[in-house]
């Protein structure tokens, strides 16, 4: 389980996360949704630690993380994995060089039993076989799988995702979004993705964090939307004619 | 000065919280025939020429029958290993493994994958920069004594086949009055150019932020701060060592 508290961080003059707090919890999706520089993405490096916020705290567990010791930091940061908006695959390296790295660098596990390791979560993901490829040549929605067999490999405890599906194709969405939540549940994860994707969101939204101009505006999960009861919520979820057709019928 | 100080903090960082040895020997490996086998070539021939045109441009201004020939070899070799083997290398390092030091690293910031590093809890800086860091200070003074040797030779032949020295009076004036120190000299600044160019290419290719120019912008930083940084270094280290 991950529990922020009041997160505030300016850059300059902009306010972009006003004191946000909230828990996300073990073996379900967690989503942060909301509209473009609403600071999602300002929110989720401020919980994994790649930008400090100005205020508040983030725990994992029981431990702070914001303020916690280089040591503890890099301890917390060995249970997270995270899949990044363009994938941030190593470009020099292969598939297989990717998702091993975590093990060549953190672990000292034999190179027989990395390699199994390795092939069990590339074939988790729907990609045997495609050790020798490089970044360059797989498709986009391939990259996304490679980054989260990367991101799982090392057993992680924490799976942070900035939009997963960005750049894809609905079907190849829907088809990252179960292997998220499959994962999630499977491994027990504390999983949280940044989206503005209304798929993923009735899709997987199993507790739903909507920011708003740098507020949470609204918590809730995917059954709970439609009752909101929050304007700026509904104007963001049901944006175009289909989703308003679907809220007139309930 | 604020920049300054980022670069401080920068060289610090990368001594904290590394990984394992095992893991830096073989970054550094790679970084070793990245940096050194991949400018040997380039090196050699901007040497060899180098050494070449210093010789006949030394021959042309030396019109007084009161100055032997000599004195031609003297000048080149002083000129090549005092100056000219260390320090316009060192501009020639600068441009090629400085500026692929500041893109590569920059590309790794735009992308992400710096990030993806930081996340998965290892010093990026450190797992990055140091290896390159390293590399250079292996294989710069090994570059430097290739330039110098190559230079020598260059001066040699372009001599002889031109008609303005004989082999014996080239080899009688590279070894006239040889001062062994003037090696150390060039060995010393070799070192601190190595240092200056690759930490600063890296401080600049790490802290790249936006897209494709300011990757672009990374590199000219990289490879402009990193010649004037070695002028600069060039003249305290005659200053304070000759």
């Amino acid at each position: 389980m991950i529990k922020i508290e009041n997160i505030k961080k300016s850059f300059g003059d902009k306010d972009v996360l006003k004191g946000i707090s909230g828990t996300f919890q073990k073996g379900k999706p967690n989503l942060i949704i909301g509209s473009s520089g609403t600071g999602k993405s300002v929110l989720l490096k401020c919980i994994v630690g790649l930008i400090k916020p100005d205020d508040g705290f983030v725990y994992y567990k029981h431990n702070e993380f914001t303020h916690a010791s280089r040591d503890l930091k890099t301890e917390i940061r060995r249970e997270i994995g995270m899949l990044f908006q363009g994938g941030a695959l190593f470009d020099s390296k292969t598939v297989e060089e990717n998702v091993m790295f975590p093990l060549n660098v953190l672990t000292t596990m034999p190179e027989d039993e990395k390699l199994d390791r390795v092939n069990f979560c590339l074939k988790r993901v729907g990609l045997e076989n495609q050790n020798k490829k490089m970044p360059s040549e797989v498709s986009g929605g391939m990259k996304k799988r490679v980054g989260i067999a990367r991101a799982i490999v090392n057993d992680s405890n924490y799976l942070f995702c900035d939009e997963p599906n960005s750049g894809l194709d609905p079907q190849t969405s829907i088809l990252i979004d179960e292997l998220i939540a499959e994962i999630t549940e499977e491994y027990e994860t504390t999983t949280v993705v940044v989206t503005h994707d209304m798929n993923s969101v009735l899709g997987i939204g199993e507790n739903i964090m909507f920011l708003y101009e740098g507020h949470k505006l609204w918590e809730g999960n995917k059954n709970e939307i439609m009752d909101s009861g929050v304007k700026e919520f509904d104007d963001f979820v049901f944006a175009n004619k289909v989703m308003r057709k679907l809220k007139k019928l309930d | 000065m604020e920049t300054l100080g980022k670069y401080f903090i920068f060289l610090g960082s990368l001594f904290v919280n590394r990984e394992t040895f095992k893991t830096y020997f073989k970054l550094t490996i790679d970084e070793c025939v990245s940096v050194g086998i991949g400018s040997a070539s380039l090196v050699s021939l901007v040497a060899f020429f180098m050494g070449a045109v210093t010789t006949i441009q030394t021959a042309y201004n030396l019109i007084s029958p009161l100055i032997p020939d000599y004195v031609i070899s003297l000048v080149v070799r002083d000129m090549t290993i005092l100056e000219l083997a260390p320090t316009i290398i060192g501009v020639i390092f600068a441009g090629k493994v400085g500026s692929s030091m500041a893109s590569g690293l920059g590309t790794m910031r735009i992308s992400e994958q710096i990030d993806a590093l930081e996340v998965m809890g290892i010093n990026s800086s450190s797992y990055l920069v140091l290896p390159k860091i390293l590399a250079c200070l292996l294989m710069y003074p090994m570059l430097v004594i290739l330039a110098g040797l190559l230079a020598i030779l260059g001066g040699h032949l372009a001599g002889v086949l031109t008609g303005v020295i004989t082999p014996q009076e080239y080899i009688y004036g590279i070894r006239f009055e040889f001062n062994e120190y003037t090696v150390t000299f060039a060995l010393i600044k070799s070192f601190v150019f190595a240092f200056l160019v690759s930490s600063i290419s890296s401080f600049r290719g790490f802290y790249t932020t936006g897209g494709a120019v300011e990757v672009g912008q990374s590199s000219t930083a990289a490879v402009t701060q990193s010649v004037i940084a070695i002028l600069l270094a060039d003249y305290l280290l005659a200053q304070l060592l000759l």
